[in-house]
C-alpha cells in the first residue's frame, strides 16, 4: 500500500489507496461517506420493501478495521453520512459492538451529513457538524468555492469515480478530486455508488482546469490527466 | 387462420354441429381430419396437442372445440356460473393476438355464434381491461404476462370459475424461456382454480413433443395417460407432410466474405431473387444487420420497388404501418428480425430470405415456412451465407432440412426467480397454505422436480430476503398467520407487484426523437424508436449511425431521449454487430464437422468454399469428426492459439476466460481473445506451440474438464455475463424493482447497482438462493456452461494440435473478428495475404489468391517475419518446418 503525499492549502497530507486521507501531524484518519445499514434502508419502509443483502455494514466495517489496523490512527474523522438514515444505528444490532472496540484508544469524530443530520449517543464518539484543523475545514458538503484562498477544504458527499478507457476497456473506480485548496474524498461504503468527476456537480467546485483527479488502484493511489477521463452516459447517478 | 384449402378426404364429422358443416360447405371447403380429431378428443375431456405444419388450419382447430362448446351451451341456464371468460388463448406475441381475433371474429360474424372475443394485452388500455373484468368476453387472446395479472387478482377465484379450456399458441417457442415458466405456474395455479380445465397446445414440429405433452398435463393427474415417462401427458395429435419446402443457397459471383455479416456481397443478388418473386420476406439475425441490408437494397434498387424494413427497436406505429401494408399486398420485400418469426399471417409471401447463419435446422424451417401459408404448396427459401463458415452452417441446416431433423432447444427446469414472483402472486390473490400451493406447482411439468427445501426457501425470500442474518422479519412482505396461511403484511406489496410482473428484463433502452436544429433538443421531435443505452453510451456527439432506414446524427441525451438530427452523409457508424441472440445448435455444429472431416460433401458447397477448405487440408488439417482442431503460429509480434469446437459463441466466450487464466498461470502471458460461432483465438507474447510442445502445459491438460472447477468459480467471481444475469435474476424475482420510466425521480425506485449487491451477496452468503438462480441460469444462458462442458469431455484424448509458420486458411476469418476491433486499414489485406502465402499487394491483382492460383511464394515477407523472430527467436528451431503449398488449385 503506498500513500500519496499532496499539499491542500500548504497542509500536507497522504492520499490512502483504501479510499481516505491521512494527517501526519495529527495522526488522523479521514473517511467519508460510509453509509452504514444502506441496504437495510431499503427493507424497513411500510411501503418500500426491498430486502436487499444486509451485509454492507459488516463489509464496510471490515475494510474500515482492516486500515485502522493499518494506520493506528490517534484520531478518526468519519466526514457525514455515515449512515444511510436516520434509522441506521439502531438497525446496527450487534455491529454497534464493533464500532466501539474501533474506537478503543482512540478519538473518534462524526460529522453529520446530510443523510445522518442527528447521531444518538450509543454509538459512541465525538459529534459535530464541522471541524478545523491546521486551518484545514472538514465538513460533509462541499463549502461554496474557495476561490483559492487561503483555507483549505475537505469534504466528500460527492462520491466521485473516475472512468477511464484503456485498450479497449473501460475502468471506472472510485477517485478523489481536488485542486490546491479543495479535497473531495470518495465514498467509503461498499454499497455507494458514484458520480462521475466529469459531471457539472464538480464543475461547481473547482474552477476550470484546476481539477485534479486521484483515481484508487489495488496497491497505490494514480493521478489522472484530464484528457483520459470519460464522462458516465448514464444520467441517473447512482448514488 | 389457415383454412383456405381443404382435403379430399370425406370428414367424419361426429362431434361437428349442423351450423360448422354447413358454413365450412358455404365456403366450399371441408373440416380437416385433424381439426375434427382434435374437437373430438377436447368433447371427450382431453387435453390435445396438436403439432402441425404452417397452413395446416391450427388455429381454426384450436378453436373449433371452444366455438362448438359455446354453441352448443348457447344462453346461461339460471344458477350456472357465467362469470369470466370460457377459453384463454395465450401467445408470445401481441401481435398474434390482435391478428388472430381479427381472424376469428369471421367465423364468428358469419355463422352469427353468441361469442365475445377481446384481446387484452399490455397494449390494452386501462379503461378496456376495467371492463373486462366486469364484462368478460367469452373468449380472451392474451400474453403470459396478463395470465400473471389476472391471476394475481383478489376476485380471481370467481373470475376463472367458467374457464373451460386454454389455448396455447406457438407453444414450442413458448415454453423455452421463462415466460414459459412463468406461464407454466399460471397454468398451474388456473388448474386449481377451475378444475378440470382442459389444455389445447400448438406448435411447429419440435424434437421432443412429449415434453410439450407433458407441459400441457397435470402432472398429479391421474386421468390422463402414463406413457411409461412416469409422466402425465396431453394426447398428441401430429400433422406430418406437407410439401417439403424448396431451399437454396444463393448463387453469386461475388467473392464471398472471409469474416463479418453484412452479407453486401450478395445484395445484387438478392435484388434480383426479390424481382423476380410477388413478396419476399427477408430475415436476418439482429437488428443491425436488417439495418444494413435495408440500406444495401435500397441503394441497388434501380426500379423503386416497395421495400420495407421492421424490427423491434422500431417505433409502434411504424411496424403497424409496415404490418397493414404488407397485408394489403402493397409492398414487394420486408427486411425483418424475430420480430416477425411466429404465426402472423402475411398474405401472399411467395419467398423467404434468409441472410446469415440459420444457426438451428428447426430455426430454418419455421422461418422458411413463412413462406406460401399453405400447406400443399412448397415454401420457397433462399439461403444467403454472409460469410464462408456460414456457407458451411447454411448447407448443414440444408442438409437437415432435408432429413427432417429438429434440433429445437429441451425443456429446462423451471427458474428460481420466476417461481419467486409467483409465491408473491399468490399472495397477492389471496392468503395461501404452503403445503397446497407447493402440490399446485408441482403438477406442472416445470417445476415437477422441485422440492420442498428449495420451495421453503423461495417462500423465504419472498417473506423477508431470505438471508441468514434475519434482519428483516419484523418488515415481512409476507407472513404466516395464525391460521397457517401466509398473507401479504401490507396492501401496498400488491401495487408493486402488479408494476413488476413478468420475466423479460431488457438493456435499458433509449427513445430515440428526431429534431430539426440542436437547440430545440428537450422540446419534443418525431419519435424513431428505440436503442440499447449501451449502444449509446459509446456514440460522441456529431457520430452518425443507421437507424430506421436512415443515417441520423447523435446530438445528445437529456433523461431518457436520445437527440438526433437527420445527417448530411450516407455513410454511418453503424450499429455494430454484437452478435446474434442464437448460439449455434449443438446438431448443426456436429453436422458441420461432419462436413470439414468429409471431402466428398464439398462438392455441395460454393466452389469458393470448396476450394478454402482443399487449402486448409494442404496449409494444416482438417479434424475428424469428434477431433478439437488447435492451431498455433506466430504473427507480428505476437502469438496466436486458434482451436475450432464449434460449439456456439457463449460457450466459446467461456472457454476464452477461462483458457486466458489458464495460460496466465503457465507464463504465456496472453493478451486477449475473441470467440465466434466456430471458433476462438487467444494471443499472448509467448509462444504457445512451443508452450504445448513441451507440454507445459500439454494442450490435453489446458483443455481439462477441471477447468469447469476452481477456474470457473474465480472467473465467475468477477464476471460481467453473471452480474447481469444476476440483475435478470434480481428483477424477476422481486429483488429490486423494474425502472420504469418517470419513476426514476420520485425516489421511489432502489438505485443502488446491482453489481455491487452481487458482489456483497456473494462474499457474505454465497449459497443465497438468488445465487443459486443466477448460477443455474449461467449455466445454459449467458455462459453456456453445460455446453462448453459437454464439448470438454467430447475432446479428452481428441485434440490435434498444429503448430504453423503462419495463420491458416482456416484460422483468418476469427483474426479479421479481432481486427474489426482493433486493427485498421490495411491490416485484413495483410493477414490474408500472409495465410495465402503470397506477399501483400499481389492480393490487388484480384480475387481470391487461394483460388486463382495467385503466384506463391512462402519465404518472402521480411516486414512480417523481423517481428516475429525478435520475439520468439529461441523457440524458432523447434516450429515445424512450414507448410508450403505446392500448386494452385481452385
Amino acid at each position: 500500500m503506498a500513500e500519496l503525499p499532496v499539499h491542500l492549502a500548504g497542509v500536507r497530507i497522504a492520499l490512502d489507496p483504501a479510499g481516505a486521507v491521512w494527517l501526519p501531524d495529527h495522526r488522523a484518519l479521514i473517511v467519508a461517506d460510509l453509509h452504514l445499514e444502506k441496504a437495510t434502508s431499503f427493507g424497513v419502509g411500510r411501503v418500500r420493501k426491498n430486502f436487499l443483502p444486509p451485509y454492507d455494514t459488516r463489509a464496510t466495517l471490515l475494510n474500515l478495521t482492516q486500515l485502522i489496523a493499518r494506520r493506528n490512527p490517534a484520531l478518526v474523522i468519519c466526514l457525514g453520512d455515515s449512515f444511510h438514515d436516520r434509522g441506521g444505528p439502531d438497525r446496527l444490532g450487534d455491529q454497534t459492538r464493533q464500532i466501539t472496540a474501533l474506537q478503543a484508544g482512540r478519538d473518534w469524530l462524526w460529522i453529520t451529513g446530510n443523510h445522518d443530520p442527528e447521531l444518538p449517543a450509543h454509538i459512541g464518539g465525538d459529534v459535530a457538524d464541522h471541524i478545523q484543523l491546521d486551518g484545514l475545514h472538514l465538513c460533509h458538503e462541499p463549502g461554496e468555492s474557495t476561490g483559492g484562498g487561503d483555507s483549505g477544504n475537505i469534504a466528500g458527499h460527492l462520491h466521485p469515480v473516475a472512468k477511464i478507457r484503456t485498450r479497449g476497456r473501460t475502468v471506472r473506480r472510485r477517485a478523489f478530486v481536488c485542486d490546491q485548496s479543495r479535497l473531495i474524498v470518495p465514498a467509503f461504503g461498499v454499497l455507494t455508488g458514484g458520480l462521475n468527476v466529469l459531471d457539472p456537480a464538480f464543475a461547481r467546485y473547482f474552477g476550470h482546469g484546476g481539477l485534479r483527479t486521484y483515481m484508487l488502484g489495488t496497491r497505490q493511489v494514480h493521478a489522472i490527466g484530464a484528457a483520459a477521463l470519460r464522462p458516465d452516459r448514464d444520467r441517473t447517478a447512482r448514488v | 387462420m389457415e383454412m383456405d384449402d381443404a382435403l379430399t378426404k370425406a370428414p367424419d364429422s361426429g362431434g361437428l354441429p349442423a351450423l360448422f358443416s354447413d358454413w365450412f360447405a358455404g365456403r366450399g371447403w371441408q373440416p380437416r381430419p385433424h381439426q375434427l380429431d382434435l374437437l373430438a378428443r377436447a368433447q371427450a375431456g382431453h387435453s390435445v396437442l396438436l403439432i402441425a405444419p404452417t397452413g395446416a388450419g391450427k388455429t381454426m382447430a384450436g378453436f373449433l372445440p371452444s366455438l362448438v362448446d359455446l354453441h352448443q351451451s348457447g344462453p346461461a341456464r339460471p344458477g350456472e356460473p357465467v362469470f369470466g371468460p370460457h377459453t384463454l388463448y395465450v401467445s408470445p406475441l401481441k401481435a398474434l393476438a390482435v391478428d388472430i381475433e381479427r381472424n376469428l371474429t369471421q367465423p364468428v360474424t358469419e355463422m352469427d355464434l353468441p361469442i365475445r372475443i377481446e384481446t387484452r394485452t399490455g397494449d390494452t388500455s386501462a379503461h378496456k381491461r376495467r371492463r373486462q373484468k366486469i364484462v368478460p368476453p367469452d373468449i380472451l387472446l392474451t400474453t403470459p404476462e396478463q395470465i400473471a395479472l389476472l391471476i394475481a387478482q383478489k376476485d380471481a377465484r370467481r373470475f376463472f370459475l367458467r374457464l373451460k379450456t386454454i389455448i396455447f399458441d406457438e407453444l414450442h417457442s413458448l415454453v423455452i424461456s421463462k415466460r414459459g415458466d412463468l406461464l407454466a405456474l399460471g397454468l398451474s395455479r388456473l388448474r386449481a382454480l377451475a378444475p378440470g380445465l382442459q389444455t389445447i397446445g400448438l406448435s411447429a414440429t419440435v424434437a421432443e413433443p412429449d415434453d410439450l405433452c407433458a407441459w400441457l398435463a397435470a402432472q398429479h393427474d391421474e386421468t390422463t395417460d402414463n406413457v411409461g415417462t412416469g409422466r402425465s401427458l396431453a394426447d398428441r395429435i401430429e400433422v406430418t407432410g406437407g410439401a417439403r419446402p424448396q431451399i437454396n443457397i444463393i448463387e453469386t459471383e461475388e467473392r464471398m466474405p472471409w469474416s463479418g455479416h453484412s452479407a453486401r456481397h450478395a445484395i445484387p443478388a438478392i435484388y434480383e431473387a426479390v424481382k423476380a418473386h410477388r413478396t419476399s420476406l427477408l430475415f436476418v439475425n439482429t437488428r443491425s444487420q436488417a439495418e444494413l441490408l435495408f440500406q444495401g437494397l435500397w441503394a441497388a434498387n434501380a426500379d423503386s420497388l416497395p421495400i420495407a424494413l421492421h424490427h423491434g427497436s422500431l417505433d409502434q406505429g411504424q411496424r403497424r404501418k409496415v404490418e397493414a401494408a404488407m397485408a394489403a399486398g402493397k409492398l414487394r420485400a420486408v427486411v425483418a428480425t424475430s420480430t416477425l418469426d411466429l404465426g402472423i399471417d402475411w398474405g401472399d409471401v411467395d419467398l423467404v430470405i434468409h441472410v446469415g447463419a440459420p444457426k438451428g435446422a428447426s430455426r430454418l424451417a419455421q422461418r422458411i415456412g413463412r413462406a406460401n401459408h399453405r400447406m400443399d404448396e412448397p415454401s420457397r427459401g433462399l439461403l444467403v451465407p454472409a460469410n464462408r463458415f456460414e456457407a458451411l452452417e447454411c448447407q448443414a441446416a440444408l442438409n437437415a432440412n432435408y432429413l427432417g431433423h429438429q434440433d429445437t432447444p429441451a425443456l429446462k427446469p423451471g427458474a428460481l426467480d420466476v417461481l419467486c414472483q409467483h409465491i408473491l402472486g399468490a399472495a397477492v390473490a389471496e392468503p395461501f397454505d404452503a403445503v397446497t400451493l407447493f402440490n399446485e406447482i408441482t403438477a406442472s411439468e416445470s417445476y415437477r422436480t422441485l422440492d420442498w427445501e428449495t420451495f421453503e426457501r423461495c417462500v423465504d425470500f419472498v417473506a423477508t430476503g431470505g438471508y441468514a442474518l434475519r434482519v428483516y422479519e419484523r418488515h415481512a412482505r409476507i407472513r404466516k398467520r395464525k391460521d397457517g396461511l401466509w398473507a401479504l403484511t401490507h396492501p401496498r406489496i400488491a401495487q408493486q407487484y402488479r408494476l413488476n410482473v413478468g420475466t423479460i428484463v431488457e438493456a435499458p433502452m433509449l427513445l430515440i426523437r428526431q429534431i430539426r436544429r440542436v437547440s430545440s433538443i428537450g422540446r419534443g421531435g418525431r419519435a424513431l424508436g428505440k436503442i440499447e443505452e449501451g449502444f449509446i453510451e459509446a456514440l460522441v456527439k456529431g457520430d452518425t449511425f443507421r437507424f430506421s432506414g436512415t443515417t441520423l446524427r447523435f446530438e445528445g441525451i437529456r433523461e431518457n431521449t436520445v437527440y438526433v438530427t437527420p445527417a448530411q452523409t450516407e455513410d454511418a457508424r453503424i450499429p455494430s454487430y454484437a452478435g446474434g441472440k442464437f448460439p449455434l445448435s449443438t446438431y448443426l455444429a456436429d453436422v458441420v464437422r461432419g462436413m470439414l472431416a468429409d471431402p466428398q460433401s464439398w462438392d455441395q458447397l460454393p466452389p469458393q468454399v470448396a476450394g478454402w477448405l482443399r487449402l486448409q487440408a494442404e496449409k494444416s488439417l482438417l479434424p475428424k469428426r469428434d477431433q478439437l482442431l488447435v492451431e498455433t503460429f506466430p504473427r507480428a509480434d505476437k502469438f496466436y492459439m486458434v482451436a475450432f469446437p464449434f460449439e456456439g459463441r457463449l460457450a466459446h466466450q467461456t472457454l476464452g476466460m477461462l483458457l486466458t487464466r489458464r495460460l496466465e498461470r503457465a507464463g504465456a502471458r496472453p493478451l486477449g481473445f475473441v470467440a465466434s460461432d466456430y471458433s476462438i483465438a487467444v494471443w499472448g507474447l509467448r509462444d504457445m506451440g512451443a508452450i504445448f510442445a513441451r507440454g507445459e502445459p500439454s494442450l490435453g491438460a489446458l483443455f481439462d474438464e477441471d477447468m469447469l472447477g476452481d477456474d470457473l468459480e474465480d472467473w465467475l467471481a468477477d464476471s460481467y455475463m453473471l452480474k447481469r444475469t444476476f440483475r435478470t435474476c434480481a428483477v424477476i424475482s422481486g429483488l429490486i424493482q423494474r425502472r420504469h420510466p418517470g419513476l426514476e425521480k420520485t425516489g421511489r425506485q432502489v438505485t443502488v447497482s446491482t453489481d455491487l449487491i452481487y458482489d456483497v451477496l456473494r462474499e457474505h452468503e454465497p449459497d443465497h438462493i438468488l445465487l443459486q438462480a443466477t448460477r443455474d441460469d449461467a449455466a445454459s444462458g449467458l455462459l453456456d456452461i453445460r455446453r462448453l462442458g459437454e464439448m470438454l469431455s467430447r475432446i479428452k484424448g481428441r485434440i490435434v494440435h498444429q503448430q504453423l509458420e503462419r495463420v491458416s486458411p482456416l484460422s483468418v476469418p476469427i483474426l479479421l473478428d479481432i481486427g474489426r476491433e482493433a486493427v485498421a486499414g490495411d491490416a485484413n489485406d495483410d493477414l490474408i495475404a500472409e495465410a495465402a502465402g503470397i506477399a501483400p499487394g499481389e492480393l490487388e491483382t484480384g480475387g481470391d489468391p487461394w483460388t486463382n492460383g495467385a503466384a506463391v511464394n512462402d519465404g518472402i515477407e521480411p516486414a512480417i517475419r523481423q517481428p516475429r523472430d525478435r520475439a520468439g527467436g529461441r523457440s524458432e528451431g523447434r516450429r515445424r518446418p512450414a507448410r508450403r503449398r505446392s500448386s494452385g488449385n481452385g
